[in-house]
């Protein structure tokens, strides 16, 4: 039996033609340039779809309704009713006319109030109830009751208590915010790795070196689970509580148009309540991520 | 006669659940010479790993005491650290922080921030972990991970050094490496080890005596075996060694024996 004799003569690499050489591009230019579309493609890649998702379901939307002047408008009929609106979210005539950025702008520092409150609280709360085993047992069953009441109902409780808007208004974002903060940062406590908390007790740290050096890095990215979670509930609660609240908002905005039986404006303001939530569980999301040096997810 | 550095005497744990009570560990009795390093094996489950929490005080006797430099253990502290077995390294900080914590901890009051640095570094040197300071646990490998662990266990000058199947997670090239790393440092340091491993080479390359266990539940010591082999131990020279091969049969004969019976 003969085999053909192995030929090693290919295993070298074949020299590369000389005329190759002057088509090349110059280095400086292919250095940048890759970098740069990259870039933009990573950008086209998350901004397109959306878009054209948009697009599609709007197209969809004016398809259905056409130009029937009766109910839901279409969104060719959105825009010629809400021009302005659209076009100027900063004009101010004084009282509660006002663009829309205003009215968001409103809500945002009463949501920016009530849930430092709920945050600061509920990481207390959530700590003390993921270590202590008795707290748990007797609070966490309660716990889980009052979060699912919904933010409207516990307006009138609020008002009841407080007889005044404003505080009414920062306690129903406050006690709507506050359950998935306690209950994520006490699942977050209850969950240390046992390894951490020997490391902990083979040092003999002290207990507040345990709360900052072990308890809150550990618990980080659980407490801004909750924290995301608790954001996107006090922005919910407060559509909810300005509805009946009344004043500058963009709750009240959306009452107000809807007793106007305007309802393109209502849609122009759902968009901004949309955008806005979504950049609010966007921004604690950043946060998380750098405070807990990326473990977090975001 | 005159007491052991470290001294398990009599030593037995019950865990109660409930009304559900599971005796792991009865009539453990042990002595450990200073400098001396002793290995504990036995099977998966048999209890080995709550022995060496024992000894670290992080679970409480049932019965016995461990006795160590004439004073009983009670509870955890930087005179028995532990390099447990997945490392424990705080994910949040970096390699250097891992062991300047510890430093900065045992040593807060007696040495100045600039020794504490110095020593902390000497000791991240110590495991050739010295190039790797400002990186976090998720950026090193494995075997580098245990590293730090050894490293920060052997930065609080602990009494005895408790190995809790320190090797058991890595690849056997990097376990190799490992072993020679902690033979040399026993060797420089004289420190006291206790370690748990499965591993039957590991346990007779690496130990003077092996301490074999019986299977739980009420696992006590079978046997102890002396390994007499002269240090420094090359583990090529070594491998084909008469003490080595015997001591290793014997360890071998004794979980096999044991676990058909």
């Amino acid at each position: 039996m003969t085999y053909p004799k192995p030929s090693f003569s290919q295993a070298t690499p074949a020299p590369a033609p000389v005329a190759a050489a002057p088509t090349a591009p110059p280095p400086a230019k292919s250095l940048f340039l890759p970098e740069l579309g990259r870039r933009a493609k990573a950008v086209a890649e998350t901004v397109i779809p959306p878009l054209l998702t948009l697009l599609v379901a709007l197209a969809i939307w004016q398809a259905v309704i056409g130009d029937s002047y009766t109910g839901l408008p279409s969104p060719k009929q959105v825009w010629t009713d809400s021009k302005d609106l659209i076009l100027h979210p900063f004009y101010d005539n004084g009282g509660v006319d006002k663009g829309l950025a205003w009215h968001v702008f409103t809500s945002l520092k009463r949501v920016g109030v009530g849930f430092s409150i709920s945050a600061v609280c509920g990481i207390l709360l959530g700590v003390f109830v993921g270590s202590n085993r008795w707290a748990h047992r007797g609070l966490d069953p309660i716990f889980q009751v009052l979060r699912t009441v919904p933010p409207l109902a516990w307006l009138p409780i609020s008002l009841a208590a407080f007889h005044q808007a404003q505080p009414s208004a920062l306690f129903v974002i406050f006690i709507t915010s506050i359950w998935p903060i306690i209950i994520n940062t006490a699942v977050g406590v209850r969950n240390i790795p046992s390894d951490y908390v020997n490391v902990a007790k083979v040092l003999r740290l002290s207990p507040v070196e345990y709360f900052f050096k072990i308890l809150l890095p550990a618990t980080t990215p659980y407490i801004f689970t909750g924290l995301r979670i608790g954001i996107g509930m006090s922005w919910l609660a407060i559509v909810a509580s300005e509805m009946l609240l009344g004043g500058v908002g963009i709750g009240f905005f959306i009452w107000d148009q809807y007793n106007a039986s305007r309802i393109a404006d209502i849609i122009v303001a759902l968009a901004w309540v949309g955008v806005t939530g979504f950049f609010l569980d966007r921004l604690v999301a950043l946060v998380g991520h750098f405070v807990s040096r990326g473990s977090a997810a975001s | 006669m005159a007491k052991a550095y470290l001294s398990i005497e009599n030593v037995g744990v019950t865990f109660t659940k409930g009304a559900a009570r599971s005796e792991v560990l009865t009539g453990i009795d042990l002595k450990v010479e200073k400098g001396e390093f002793v290995s504990i094996i036995g099977h998966s489950g048999c209890g080995k790993s709550t022995l060496l929490n024992v000894v670290a005080g992080l679970t409480p006797v049932t019965t016995g005491a461990v006795i160590l430099d004439r004073q009983e253990v009670n509870a955890p502290g930087p005179d028995r650290a532990v390099v447990f077995q997945n490392h424990s390294l705080l994910p949040w900080l970096s390699v250097r922080e891992n062991v300047s914590l510890a430093v900065d901890k045992v040593f807060g009051r007696t040495k100045s921030a600039a020794e504490r640095r110095d020593w902390t570094l000497h000791n991240l040197d110590l495991v050739k972990m010295g190039h790797a300071l400002d990186k976090r646990p998720s950026e090193i490998s494995g075997g580098m991970k245990q590293r730090v662990g050894i490293a920060r266990a052997l930065a609080m000058e602990p009494k005895v050094l408790l190995l809790d199947e320190p090797f058991g997670a890595l690849d056997a090239l990097t376990r190799a490496h490992l072993q020679d790393s902690v033979m040399e440092i026993h060797a420089a340091l004289k420190n006291t080890v206790l370690m748990i491993t499965h591993d039957v080479d590991e346990a007779t390359l690496l130990s003077d005596r092996i301490v074999m266990m019986t299977n739980g539940p009420r696992a006590r010591v079978g046997q102890i075996l002396d390994v007499a082999l002269p240090r420094p131990r090359d583990r090529l020279a070594v491998a084909e060694h008469p003490t080595y091969v015997h001591a290793r049969a014997a360890v071998i004969e004794f979980l096999y024996a044991r676990r058909a019976a």
